[in-house]
């Protein structure tokens, strides 16, 4: 028993698909078709992780030894500074809803496209020009705030390109906006007749969490930005101490946003492997509605956290311990899903495709990231690590090892009905062990590192920190090589892979009813709903069945 | 499948020539683009919210420089804009209930008096900026705040008159943030303005016009907010 995927002979590709629905550079960049901005977005995104990988690398290799061999502190400084706004804001933030949110969320309320297809293009076009502002910083000699921007560092102290990088990023977070905006509103409004909320894939209910954290906090990471310009243009002094103004004030509107922002990094991450697991299973969802209504609480106490970022910043006593509490609390539903999917597992019949691996490591390594966000969370504890490599070892964790993972889980799921072909197995589970493997033996030694106080953004550090840093080294090797495999056989895929046929994981939900490829309107009549989502069950006695 | 997909294929191009691919009925479309206007609304706030969350913090910080900044701008060119604006809201419903009739000549009319009255706001605020930019009241390089000749008032202190500065920061960062989305309601008002003198805005299907009104209104009600907020700040003497 290694694989649910039973292909019998001779399937043929559907003859009209959104693929071939038109040719030339004009039928993608000016099209309507949410499958076509998917892929938009998809080669966009992959591009800006190799940009931020290869920076990663450089950050690595540098740090092999405890002297700095390769680079200047300045130079060091604009690596890191540019590893982290390209992943956060060029990668992550779009990777999962702009791509597999875009091309499946509307097949699996039954819906023929988004509610606002204009919208959605422009929202592609955006991201691209916001992207274009900050590129243009990097290859101007590059940014070196941090990706977080802190005054007055970024306003008052540096010579580099922060206002075009900043203002890249207020643009393309418009394009984040309104992705959001055209979910909401689809999910509102465009369900097929018997979808009602509580049939709903779990996707669907965590891009709608999302969705409206991007409407919700986005906006204000904009306003900040725009602040940031003017302070460093105009010396405005708003955040300027010099002339009256608060430094303290930029962390907590930039941790306004970008404390939410983690969970609009995370909870699709959450939505793919609600997806994957029962499908790999064979089982119902345990407790559907917690699942779902889990992903809701995540996204409304996410606004209530912000300040953890900040414990060691000169916040009053007493409302550290608020924030502490707040972010213990939201660790709740969090676990409630972990549990859940776990629940699901049990007595199931499970299968390991490559989703399926890339979903067990993400179980894995999100605990390990949640919980040491717990110890974060906690104020003593706080003091002790904070900005050291524990924090970045933590949020790589819930980064790396859970979004990342999840969006390899959900594009390896629907590659399929993406592609009309099957990724090759092999070679796709070695690579996700690969990753799982080189992943931890890149951040676990950082835990370790930080707890013993190496602090983050140096480029040199005491030498009895060598053997765990040539560790994580190592492991950064190991995991680029899982992470560029897929990039190869995904490739190869496109004219070699097996046909998948409509339904290859005989998966349930409606984007597999349609052909894959889909064609242009996604279905040939509207399908109408009678059934729950995760209907497992009824569906393995069906095939006995008829087997 | 085919002889299905046929029909289907026929069904979406035989249909009204308002209605989009997407949708199946015009009131579908129509309770979706509203959905969406009240969506980005929502964002717009909070877009906003950054800005007034900054001006609380820095009004309870610096109490007396809000009062001296706040008192040298000009009552009567704010209270004038304040008129201008709410009169243009009411022209702008006016436009919508003439497009919801089908009168075509008060829509373009209607419209056309609420793009006067955005644009009369649009001078009033330059000619306020040009003062602000005179009497060296930008935040910057030049930035000197000096007591207005009010006699038989004390000068402000030194630090109070400094501290204005974060005043004036907030004032010319919200009122143009404010005015940068008049300009935008400007430029759509223009394409309204043509597209209802060629009849683009039946009775059936108008929600264009509905939603800039949503968009002109909401505008407006940030006004009714900056107003008291950046002008009205302790204008008695008695009260300090």
């Amino acid at each position: 028993m290694s694989t649910a995927t039973q292909v019998p002979a001779a399937l043929e590709m559907p003859r009209d698909t959104y693929l071939n629905a038109g040719y030339g550079v004009k039928s993608w960049f000016l099209t309507k078709d949410h499958k076509r901005i998917a892929i938009l977005y998809l080669v966009s995104i992959t591009m800006f992780f190799l940009f931020g990988g290869l920076m990663a690398v450089l950050i690595r290799l540098e740090l092999l030894t405890p002297a700095p061999d390769l680079f200047q502190s300045d130079t060091y400084n604009k690596l890191f500074t540019m590893h982290g706004i390209t992943m956060v804001f060029f990668f992550l933030v779009p990777s999962i809803p702009a791509t597999l949110g875009n091309f499946v969320l509307p097949m699996m309320i039954g819906a023929r496209d988004l509610a606002f297809p204009k919208v959605n293009l422009a929202s592609w076009y955006i991201f691209m020009i916001g992207a274009c502002f900050t590129f243009s910083a990097y290859i101007s000699g590059g940014v070196d705030t941090g990706w977080t921007f802190y005054t007055p560092l970024s306003t008052s102290y540096l010579n580099t390109h922060v206002v075009a990088a900043a203002l890249g990023i207020m643009i393309a977070g418009f394009a984040s906006i309104f992705t959001g905006l055209n979910f909401i509103v689809t999910t509102h409004r465009m369900r097929a007749p018997g979808m009602t909320w509580f049939r709903l894939p779990l996707f669907v209910w965590s891009m709608y969490a999302v969705s409206l954290v991007q409407v919700l906090a986005t906006p204000v990471l904009a306003i900040t930005l725009i602040l940031v310009a003017l302070e460093r243009g105009f010396h405005i002094g708003i955040f300027n101490p010099q002339l009256g103004g608060d430094p303290v004030l930029f962390q907590h509107m930039f941790w306004f946003y970008s404390h939410p922002a983690v969970y609009i990094m995370i909870l699709p991450g959450f939505g793919v492997i609600s997806e994957v697991i029962p499908c790999f299973s064979r089982k119902r969802i345990f407790g559907y509605s917690a699942v779902a209504f889990s992903s809701v609480a995540i996204g409304v106490f996410g606004f209530l956290v912000w300040a953890h970022h900040m414990f060691a910043a000169g916040i009053s006593t007493y409302s550290a311990l608020v924030f502490s509490l707040l972010s213990f609390i939201i660790a709740i539903p969090s676990a409630i899903k972990v549990f859940n999917w776990t629940a699901t597992m049990y007595k199931g019949s499970i299968h390991f495709n490559t989703p399926m691996l890339y979903a067990l490591a993400f179980i894995g390594l999100f605990t390990i990231g949640g919980l040491t966000g717990l110890f974060l969370a906690c104020l003593g504890i706080d003091m002790h690590v904070t900005a050291t490599y524990f924090v970045v070892a933590h949020f790589h964790y819930v980064m790396v090892g859970g979004m990342l993972v999840a969006y390899l889980a959900g594009l390896h799921f629907w590659w399929p009905k993406m592609t009309g072909r099957m990724y090759p197995e092999p070679p796709a589970q070695l690579s996700a062990l690969i990753t799982f493997i080189g992943f931890n033996i890149t951040f676990f030694p950082q835990f370790v590192l930080g707890y013993m106080g190496m602090p983050r953004r140096y480029h040199t550090y005491p030498p009895e920190f060598q053997v765990l840093n040539v560790l994580s080294t190592a492991g950064a090797s190991v995991l680029a090589v899982g992470l560029l495999l897929p990039m190869f056989y995904l490739l190869w895929s496109l004219k070699y892979g097996e046909i998948a046929g409509n339904n290859p994981y005989r998966a349930t939900g409606l984007e597999w009813q349609t052909e894959s490829p889909p064609p242009m309107h996604n279905f040939h009549e509207t399908p109408i709903v009678t059934q729950e989502a995760y209907d497992y069950e009824s569906m393995n006695e069906e095939e006995v069945v008829i087997g | 499948m085919d002889s299905h997909a046929a029909t289907v294929e026929a069904g979406l191009h035989h249909r009204d020539p308002e209605l989009h691919n997407q949708f199946d009925t015009l009131e579908q479309q129509k309770d979706t683009a509203h959905l969406g206007m009240w969506v980005f609304l929502i964002t717009e706030i909070m877009f906003f919210g950054g800005l007034f969350g900054a001006y609380l913090v820095y009004r309870n910080l610096y109490y007396p420089a809000f009062v001296a900044g706040s008192n040298s701008i000009s009552i009567f060119w704010g209270t004038l804009n304040t008129a201008v604006l709410i009169c243009s809201s009411l022209t702008m419903a006016m436009a919508v209930h003439s497009a919801a009739i089908g009168a075509r000549k008060l829509l373009v009319g209607f419209l056309s008096l609420t793009l006067l009255l955005g644009l009369i706001f649009l001078a009033v605020k330059g000619k306020e900026y040009y003062d602000k930019w005179t009497e060296h009241h930008v935040p910057g390089a030049n930035f000197h705040f000096d007591d207005p000749e009010r006699p038989g008032e004390a000068p402000v202190p030194a630090d109070v008159a400094s501290q204005t500065s974060i005043y004036f920061s907030l004032y010319f960062a919200m009122t143009g943030m404010h005015a940068l989305h008049m300009i935008i309601g400007v430029g759509i008002l223009l394409a309204l303005i043509w597209k209802a003198s060629r009849g683009s805005f039946p009775p059936h299907h108008y929600t264009m016009v509905e939603n800039f009104g949503l968009y002109w209104h909401f505008v407006d009600i940030i006004w009714i907010f900056l107003f008291p907020l950046l002008y009205l700040i302790s204008r008695t003497p008695a009260m300090h």
